[in-house]
C-alpha cells in the first residue's frame, strides 16, 4: 500500500444547531426553545440541507468508497446534528442511516467533538469534557465506532486545549493550519502540540474523563491546508477567481505540486450542494477527485490512519486562542462584542446553581440550558460582518444581529426564571415531605409514649 | 460644474428639513469643487456662510422680472406639512428674525409668485444644470429650463403621501408629479420614497437616483442628565405630531413596554396638530402618569432631550428620510426606528420594526431598557456608522446624478 507519493486526509464537519423561537419579553412561559425563529423552522432548514447536500453527498461517497477500495474519508458529526436526524421522521431517518451505511464500510472515520457544538473549553473544562464524553456515547450508540481523534467546534486551538485532549485519551486533534502560528513549516507534514502545562485542577478534570485507561504514546497535530480546502469550500465557484472552473485535472495537478506526505482538506460538509450549489459542477468535480489523484500516486487517509503513517517532523506552538473563521482565525465570530460576551457569561454563570440542584432538575431542563451553548447562537449576535457589509459570511436566520440577541436574552431570562422555580418548588416539595414525616415520627412518638404510661 | 439651484429655506432662517438638507448639499457640492447659484425667497446675510466665489445667494424678487408659470387649477389646499404648520413656521420666523417678511401668507400663492420671479436667474446666471427642491421650487426648474435649455434634475425630500397618507391634496400631487416627469433625472432621499415615486406617480425607476441624507459634523459633549427619578429609565419620542410621525403607535408600545417594567418615563418631544388627541389618548390607555409632553424644544433643549434618553423611538407611519435618528445617535441614545423610512436603509446599528407592529415594537423597547450591553452596542457601533456619513460624499452622488442628466439620452 505504500506506493503512493502522498495522501489525503479528508474531513467534514456536519453540524446543525437547533435555532431559537422567536420570543419576546413578555410571552408566556413553557412553549418550546428550539423551534428556530419561524414555526418549524429547524425541521424545514435540515430537509432543505438534507436534500441539497446530505443526501446526494452521502451517496456520492458511497459510490466512490464502493468504486475505490482505497477511498477513506472522515467526519464529525455534532451531537444536536444527530438529535435533529433522531427527531425528524423520515428525512431525519435516511440521513441517519445513509451515515450508518458510510461507517459500516470501515474506511469511514468518526471524530469526537462536544456535542452541543459548544464554546464550553473557554468557560468550563468541566462542561468541555462532558460534552465530549455524551458525545462520545452517542456515537457509540448510533455506529458503535469510538472516536480517537478530536476537532473542537470551529476547530477553536491553542497548546492548552491540546493538552487537554491529549490527557483525556485521544490520540490526534485537528487544527488550523494557519501561517501566523506555522511560519515557514508546512501544514503538510504531522507535528506534535507545543507541550502546555495544565492548572491542575484542569488535569484532574481531563483524567476523570479519559476515554481510555491507559495514554497512546504520541499525541499527534493535523493541521488543514486552508489554501488548497478554501480553493473547493470558498472558490470552487467564484467566477472573479483567476483559476475559475476548477477542473479535477487541474485540482489533481496542484495536490500533486504540494510539498509533503499529507495533505489535510478540512471543510464544512455543506460545501457540495449547499454553499456550492449542484450546478457548479461540484459533485461532478468530486466524483472524479480520486482517480484523478490516483494518476499522481496521490492516495487517501483517515486521521487515525495518517497518524500512524507518518511521523511528527517537529512541534507547532500555538500560545493563543486559534479557530478556522475568517481571515483573523480567531474568536471574534463568536466572542468580539459585549452582546456575544454578556450572553455567553450569563449562560455559563448558570452552570453552578445547575449543576448543584442536578436532582431537582429534569433532564430535559438541563439539555435545554445545553443547547443554549451552541456557538451558533452568538455567531448570529456578530457585528462584524454587519458592519463590513459582508452579507455572504452572514449566514443567519435573524434580520439583525441585535435581533438574535434579544431573542436569546428573552429565552435566557425566561430559561433561568424557570430553573429558579424548579428549584424552589421541588425544596418546597422536600420541605413538604420532610414535614410529613416528622407528623408521622410525632404521631408514632406520641402512641409510644401512651403506651408506656398506660403500661406503668 | 455650474449649479443653478432652486431653494425654499436656508438656514438660519429654516423650519426644518427641507433646510438643513439644502444647506448639507451645497457645502457637500462645494467642497467638490462646484459653484453653486442658489435662489430663495428672500435671502438675508446670515445665509451667506461659504466662500463667495463658489455660492451665490440670489433673491427671487430680484430677477428683475418674471415668467408665466403654469398654474394647476385646485379648489383646496392645505400643503406644507400642513397649512397651520405653515402659520406656525410663519409666526416662529417672524418672532425670531429681524428680517423682513420673507414668505407669503398665503403659501400657493407664494409658491407661483417665487417660481415666476427666480426662474428669471436661468437667463442671467451662467449654468450647466438646474436643481430644484419638492414642489414648492420645481415649477421654477421647469420655468428655467425653458429659459436655458440646461437639464433639470429634481430632488425629492418629501411626497404629499408621506405628508397626508391617502388622502393627498391633489394640487401638490399635481406639481409633485408635472415636476418629475418634466425633470431630466430624479434624486430621491431613499429607496423607500423612490418606490413611492415609482407606485403612486408612475415615474419610471431607471430615471431616479437614490441620495441618503447625511448629517453634518459637529462635536457634542454627551451628558446624561434629568431631573427625573433617578432608577427611571427614559424613552423618547421627538417629532412633529402629526400622523405621519406615528405618535400613537408610540403611546400603545409605551403601554404595553409598562405592563412589564413600570420604572419607564415616556418622554413625547414637539407639537402639532394631534397634540390634544396623543395627550387625551396617554389618558385614555391610563399611562399618563409616565408619559411626559414637553413641547416643541429648540436648539440645545434638543441635543440635551437625545442625551437624557435611554432609547429613541421613531415609529413613523411613512418617512421619506428621517433625520432625527441620526442626531439622536450623536447624542449618544441608542434608536429604534420604523422600517417605513428612509433612514433605516442607511443605519445598520439600529433596531428596526413594522410601525402597526406593537408588540414587536415593545420588545425590542424592553430589550434595550433591560439589556445594558445591547444599548451600549447600539450606541457605540451606530455612532461610527453616523460619524461616516458626510454630505461631501454624498454630493459625489448628486453629481453622478447631474452627470446622468447631462448625458445625451
Amino acid at each position: 500500500m505504500n506506493h503512493y507519493n502522498k495522501t489525503i486526509c479528508f474531513y467534514f464537519q456536519v453540524h446543525q444547531p437547533y435555532r431559537l423561537a422567536k420570543r419576546r419579553v413578555f410571552d408566556e412561559h413553557e412553549q418550546d426553545y428550539f423551534e428556530g425563529p419561524t414555526n418549524y423552522e429547524n425541521q424545514k432548514i435540515f430537509e432543505k440541507v438534507a436534500h441539497k447536500c446530505y443526501l446526494p453527498t452521502n451517496a456520492l461517497m458511497l459510490e466512490l468508497l464502493e468504486k475505490h477500495p482505497d477511498f477513506k474519508i472522515s467526519y464529525s458529526l455534532s451531537g444536536v446534528f444527530l438529535e435533529q436526524c433522531l427527531e425528524y421522521g423520515e428525512v431525519g431517518k435516511s440521513v441517519l442511516d445513509s451515515f450508518k451505511k458510510l461507517f459500516a464500510t470501515g474506511r469511514v472515520e468518526v471524530l469526537s467533538e462536544t456535542y452541543y457544538h459548544s464554546l464550553s473549553w473557554l468557560y468550563s473544562k468541566e462542561e468541555f469534557a462532558h460534552q465530549i464524553k455524551k458525545h462520545a456515547d452517542l456515537v457509540f450508540k448510533l455506529f458503535k465506532k469510538k472516536p480517537t481523534v478530536f476537532r473542537n467546534t470551529e476547530l477553536i486551538y491553542n497548546n492548552e486545549i491540546a493538552e487537554f485532549i491529549r490527557e483525556m485519551g485521544f490520540k490526534g486533534i485537528l487544527a488550523e493550519g494557519w501561517d501566523h502560528y506555522l511560519e515557514w513549516r508546512s501544514p503538510n507534514h504531522l507535528h506534535n502540540p507545543k507541550l502546555a502545562e495544565l492548572h491542575s485542577e484542569d488535569q484532574r478534570i481531563a483524567k476523570e474523563n479519559r476515554i481510555r485507561k491507559t495514554l497512546p504514546k504520541d499525541f499527534t497535530l493535523l493541521l488543514k491546508n486552508y489554501k488548497l480546502s478554501d480553493d473547493i469550500a470558498f472558490r470552487f465557484s467564484n467566477q472573479g477567481w483567476s483559476e475559475w472552473p476548477l477542473t479535477t485535472d487541474k485540482y489533481a495537478a496542484w495536490l500533486n505540486a504540494a510539498d509533503g506526505e499529507t495533505i489535510n482538506l478540512f471543510m464544512d460538509y455543506e460545501t457540495f450542494g449547499e454553499h456550492q450549489w449542484e450546478d457548479t459542477g461540484i459533485f461532478d468535480f468530486l466524483r472524479h477527485l480520486p482517480e484523478y489523484a490516483y494518476k499522481h500516486q496521490i492516495g487517501f487517509k483517515t486521521p487515525s490512519e495518517t497518524i500512524k503513517a507518518y511521523d511528527s517532523v517537529g512541534e507547532v506552538d500555538v500560545p493563543h486562542l486559534m479557530s478556522w473563521a475568517d481571515m483573523e482565525r480567531d474568536l471574534s465570530a463568536w466572542l468580539s462584542n459585549p452582546l456575544q460576551e454578556s450572553a455567553l457569561k450569563r449562560v455559563f454563570d448558570l452552570e453552578h446553581e445547575i449543576k448543584s440542584n442536578l436532582t431537582k432538575l429534569s433532564d430535559e431542563i438541563v439539555h435545554d440550558w445545553r443547547r443554549l451553548q451552541t456557538s451558533d447562537h452568538f455567531y448570529y449576535m456578530c457585528t462584524k460582518y454587519w458592519n463590513d457589509g459582508d452579507v455572504h459570511a452572514y449566514f443567519s436566520p435573524y434580520d439583525s444581529p441585535y435581533e438574535a440577541y434579544i431573542t436569546f436574552m428573552n429565552t435566557l431570562t425566561d430559561f433561568e426564571e424557570k430553573v429558579t422555580e424548579k428549584i424552589k418548588r421541588s425544596n418546597v416539595d422536600s420541605m413538604h415531605v420532610a414535614i410529613e414525616n416528622l407528623r408521622v415520627r410525632l404521631r408514632e412518638v406520641g402512641s409510644e409514649y401512651k403506651t408506656k404510661s398506660l403500661k406503668s | 460644474m455650474q449649479v443653478l439651484m432652486f431653494g425654499w429655506e436656508f438656514p438660519p432662517h429654516n423650519s426644518g428639513g427641507l433646510g438643513v438638507a439644502c444647506h448639507g448639499i451645497v457645502e457637500g457640492l462645494i467642497h467638490n469643487g462646484q459653484q453653486v447659484h442658489l435662489v430663495l425667497p428672500k435671502v438675508t446675510p446670515e445665509m451667506q456662510q461659504f466662500d463667495s466665489k463658489a455660492f451665490k445667494l440670489l433673491n427671487a424678487h430680484e430677477s428683475g422680472g418674471t415668467v408665466n408659470a403654469v398654474k394647476l387649477s385646485s379648489t383646496l389646499y392645505s400643503p406644507y406639512a400642513t397649512m397651520e404648520s405653515y402659520r406656525t413656521f410663519l409666526e416662529s420666523i417672524k418672532k425670531n428674525s429681524s428680517a423682513p417678511q420673507l414668505y407669503g401668507s398665503n403659501l400657493m400663492d407664494e409658491v407661483y409668485r417665487y417660481a415666476s420671479q427666480a426662474a428669471m436667474y436661468a437667463a442671467e446666471v451662467p449654468h450647466d444644470i438646474i436643481h430644484s427642491h419638492d414642489w414648492l421650487t420645481t415649477e421654477a426648474g421647469i420655468q428655467a429650463k425653458k429659459l436655458s435649455g440646461k437639464p433639470h434634475v429634481m430632488h425629492v425630500h418629501a411626497t404629499e403621501f408621506d405628508r397626508c397618507g391617502e388622502n393627498p391634496n391633489q394640487q401638490v400631487y399635481d406639481m409633485e408629479r408635472r415636476g418629475m416627469e418634466h425633470a431630466n433625472r430624479v434624486i430621491a432621499v431613499s429607496d423607500f420614497t423612490k418606490q413611492m415615486l415609482v407606485k403612486n406617480y408612475g415615474i419610471p425607476a431607471h430615471k431616479i437616483d437614490v441620495v441618503h441624507n447625511a448629517v453634518k459634523p459637529e462635536f457634542t459633549q454627551y451628558q446624561k442628565t434629568h431631573s427625573l427619578n433617578e432608577d427611571d429609565q427614559i424613552v423618547l419620542f421627538l417629532g412633529r405630531m402629526t400622523m405621519q410621525k406615528g405618535p400613537d403607535y408610540f403611546l400603545q408600545m409605551a403601554k404595553k413596554v409598562l405592563e412589564t417594567n413600570q420604572n419607564v418615563k415616556f418622554v413625547m418631544a414637539g407639537d402639532g396638530d394631534m397634540m390634544e388627541q396623543v395627550i387625551s389618548m396617554s389618558v385614555d390607555l391610563g399611562i399618563e402618569r409616565n408619559v411626559l409632553f414637553s413641547g416643541f424644544l429648540k436648539g440645545d433643549e434638543v441635543a440635551r432631550a437625545y442625551q437624557s434618553a435611554d432609547l429613541y423611538v421613531m415609529p413613523s407611519v411613512s418617512e421619506p428620510f428621517g433625520i432625527a435618528p441620526l442626531e439622536a445617535i450623536r447624542n449618544g441614545a441608542p434608536v429604534l426606528i420604523s422600517k417605513q423610512s428612509g433612514v433605516s436603509e442607511v443605519v445598520k446599528n439600529a433596531l428596526r420594526v413594522d410601525f402597526w407592529d406593537i408588540d414587536e415594537m415593545a420588545n425590542q423597547a424592553l430589550a434595550v431598557l433591560q439589556y445594558p450591553a445591547l444599548q451600549q452596542t447600539l450606541m457605540e457601533r451606530s455612532m461610527v456608522e453616523v460619524e461616516k456619513m458626510t454630505w461631501v460624499d454624498r454630493a459625489k452622488d448628486i453629481i453622478n446624478s447631474y452627470k446622468r442628466a447631462l448625458a445625451p439620452a
